[in-house]
């Protein structure tokens, strides 16, 4: 291909003299021509990867979510082969009567969302600051922490649907029995334990990570200025473990907004005090309601799509990983430049 | 020999005439029922799906199969233990038209949704012995009036009661109406031994069992949840009776309160050691509460009776597998053929032998030798023959999630059990309706 845009092979010499700005010109242009066409190359084969696992189910989810559901011919006895073209329907269905389950689901997401993420960051900045101290046993103290990250979500749905057994752990320990698996707060309640505590060692990771690149001198410097322990965390630790931080909210976020075996395996499918927006569209799809299901997940796409938005954009996470204060100041002041240059 | 001459003469027929179906050309003969379409053509390897088999019976059965066809080999595909997760499955094949799922072992109640969808074949009635089956069976194989499948296995409730504590209490005979189980279980409770004990226990988490518990419930008091063209009928005072029953039982401590979070496994541990003195179970739990090994603390000391209800004995709901065939499947005569061996009397008498089971041929349950080693066969016959399917409707999981909001919300005190009733009422004539 490149090679029949380009002049024949057996070039006269005075021919390549002929345009004298142009040739230079000419090949500058086919040399940024050639990476940038190298680096087409070299990226396509991930474009063509996403543009499969990642473009094309949306487009298909997006495409679904304007079908509504099979009907069944009451004269033959069998369901219609071809799903009825809805438009909007199964979107504008969400502000109706039938709308109610959708908003539940929508509000319990958003509740397990804030709610884990919360106490995983404040939980997780504990545990980091514990793994980081020297101590003897820290490598110890420091892998059981992690353990409950390494186990299977399903297995500790199973595991935590143990311990709030009617006659569990929980209910020993506090010595009243609270039939933690039934409907009602206390169920919301079990899943936030139980995901906090399968999380919290995720962010206390990430921020380890941040904490050990704070070079030590800063905190010597600041003990001689008599700067307090409170002090030296909130003016040292904090900013400087910000970066870190926040890309470790920002996953548990789009991961707590996902949220779907955890409820589903510890307190049950059916529940609607613990029914999050994935088991909303999972249950829909279940029972072959497929258009439901997608504008259900699409909705939930775009909520989560907004979040990240919001997170890179107003609280500047440094997701990619390269310069991201340069960036950040760019991305918030984009106009102020401008201004001053006209 | 017979069925190698039978399998040639099949094939040859099969081969011969092209179109016409193996059935109209086997050994059964007979023509296919007015208005089937299918064809049952095309012999080879086939795929028999059904749920994790814990009992390892039917991977024997498989066995004896595959060494009598050599060249028509089945083989298991084995899916989760959790009926959802089954079901999803199923669908998830039928939807894409895969050839991957040839006999499915369906749950008693997703006939119909499988049918309407034709996601399964209308199968030729002749074929099977369905009139040596128990008759409330065939009617979950069926969907309007055609045969759609062929009963595997079945399923029903059963009352399990502690023998020696009624004994003690001067109690003869198990209970047979709501009232007197109450009325008895007041009798043992006076008892030292019975301290501490709960009187009854179903399955009540808000799940599939509790589907089957309400709708128990129901029919026991004279009700129906769904009649035969899947209208609901929940809006009668019977339908009450039977609700306020379980509310009511919940509520005065006839059942624990922690039976709002029992699903089978649960209850059956409250009954092994010795919390409750009478329990709604299904008859798997019969050997494992009978085992003398030290796990049951009741062993020997129980018994079971049918279901009681609100005037007399009450109807349990049927469970459940039938064999089904899918639409999208090859090989359809070889299927075929299996699906009438995997269903015969000798195989489901071959299985019991190994684990405890729920036949479907009448003739079973009233084997002398079967008997001496199942004695719930007996009661589980009559449970059977009273039973009551669960809806019949092809939007089944739509059905049984309102059952489960409505009832759930009455048994845990969020509604009034007239108020849940009246809201399932509206909420089952939407899907049913169509």
């Amino acid at each position: 291909m490149a090679e029949t845009r380009t002049p024949a092979r057996p070039v006269p010499p005075d021919a390549r003299r002929e345009p004298p700005a142009a040739p230079a010109r000419r090949r500058r242009a086919r040399a940024t021509a050639g990476t940038a066409r190298l680096a087409a190359l070299l990226v396509s084969p991930t474009l063509l990867v996403l543009a499969v696992v990642v473009l094309y189910p949306t487009v298909v989810a997006l495409q679904q979510s304007l079908y509504g559901a099979r009907r069944l011919d009451p004269r033959t006895g069998f369901v219609e082969e071809t799903e009825p073209f809805v438009g909007l329907q199964n979107f504008a269905a969400i502000f109706g009567e039938a709308g109610s389950r959708f908003w539940n689901a929508f509000w319990n997401t958003t509740f397990f969302t804030v709610t884990t993420v919360l106490l995983e960051t404040l939980i997780g900045v504990a545990m980091a600051l514990i793994m980081h101290r020297a101590f003897r046993g820290r490598a110890l103290v420091r892998a059981s922490i992690l353990i409950p990250w390494a186990i299977p979500t399903a297995v500790t749905g199973l595991l935590w649907r143990w311990i709030f057994n009617s006659d569990g752990i929980a209910n020993t320990l506090l010595g009243h029995q609270v039939l933690w698996t039934t409907e009602g707060f206390h169920a919301k309640a079990a899943v936030i334990i139980a995901d906090v505590w399968k999380t919290a060692p995720f962010v206390g990771l990430l921020v380890l990570a941040g904490l050990q690149v704070i070079p030590n001198e800063v905190y010597e410097a600041a003990r001689i200025d008599g700067a307090g322990i409170l002090r030296r965390f909130r003016h040292i630790t904090l900013p400087l473990v910000k970066p870190a931080l926040l890309v470790a909210v920002l996953f548990r976020t789009l991961d707590a907004l996902r949220m779907f075996d955890l409820p589903y395996i510890l307190i049950g499918a059916q529940k609607t005090s613990v029914e999050t927006l994935s088991m909303l569209a999972q249950d829909q799809a279940a029972n072959v309601r497929f258009g439901p299901a997608s504008a259900y997940a699409v909705i939930l796409f775009v909520y989560v799509f907004l979040i990240a938005l919001a997170f890179v954009r107003l609280l500047g996470a440094d997701v990619v990983g390269d310069d991201g204060k340069v960036k950040r100041r760019r991305r918030l002041l984009p106009r102020r430049p401008q201004g001053v240059a006209a | 020999m017979k069925t190698r001459t039978t399998r040639a003469v099949r094939s040859a027929c099969a081969g011969l005439v092209g179109l016409t179906t193996v059935a109209a050309c086997g050994t059964s003969g007979g023509a296919p029922p007015a208005g089937q379409a299918g064809t049952f053509e095309g012999r080879g390897p086939i795929t028999y799906v059904a749920g994790k088999d814990t009992t390892g019976t039917v991977q024997a059965v498989l066995d004896r199969w595959n060494k009598a066809h050599p060249d028509e080999k089945v083989t298991f595909v084995q899916l989760p233990t959790d009926p959802d997760a089954q079901r999803q499955q199923m669908i998830q094949n039928a939807e894409i038209k895969s050839d991957a799922f040839t006999v499915l072992s369906l749950d008693a109640v997703w006939t119909s949704e499988f049918a309407a969808h034709r996601w399964i074949d209308r199968l030729p009635a002749d074929r099977f012995p369905l009139d040596e089956m128990l008759d409330p069976i065939l009617g979950t194989a069926t969907y309007r009036g055609g045969l759609y499948a062929v009963p595997a296995s079945s399923d029903g409730g059963m009352l399990y009661y502690r023998t020696d504590l009624l004994r003690r209490a001067g109690i003869e005979k198990p209970p047979v109406t709501w009232a007197e189980m109450k009325a008895d279980c007041a009798k043992v409770k006076k008892l030292p031994e019975a301290r501490g004990m709960s009187c009854y226990a179903g399955q009540f988490q808000k799940y599939e069992g509790l589907t089957v518990n309400f709708a128990e419930a129901v029919n026991s008091a004279g009700g129906t949840v769904t009649d035969a063209r899947g209208r609901p009928h929940l809006d009668t005072p019977q339908a009450r009776a039977g609700l306020d029953f379980l509310v009511d039982a919940v509520r005065d401590g006839t059942a624990p309160k922690e039976s709002l979070t029992y699903q089978e496994e649960d209850a059956r541990q409250a009954f092994q050691a010795g919390k409750i003195i009478f329990e709604r179970q299904w008859p798997y739990m019969y050997p494992l509460v009978a085992k003398e090994d030290g796990s049951s603390e009741v062993a020997g000391k129980f018994g079971v009776a049918p279901l009681p209800g609100l005037n007399g004995p009450g109807a349990s709901s049927l469970g459940g597998h039938n064999l089904a065939l899918t639409a999208s499947a090859k090989n359809k005569a070889t299927a075929l053929d299996f699906m009438e061996f995997f269903t015969n009397e000798e195989n489901q008498r071959f299985s019991l032998k190994y684990a405890p089971a729920a036949p479907t041929y009448k003739s079973l349950y009233q084997d002398p030798a079967l008997v001496k080693r199942y004695p719930y066969l007996p009661t589980l016959e009559r449970s059977i023959l009273h039973a009551v399917p669960r809806p019949r409707v092809f939007q089944y999981g739509d059905v049984t999630a309102a059952v489960q909001r409505e009832a759930y919300a009455a048994l845990t005190g969020e509604k009034s059990s007239a108020q849940a009733l009246k809201d399932l009422q509206r909420a089952l004539r939407q899907p049913t309706a169509e």
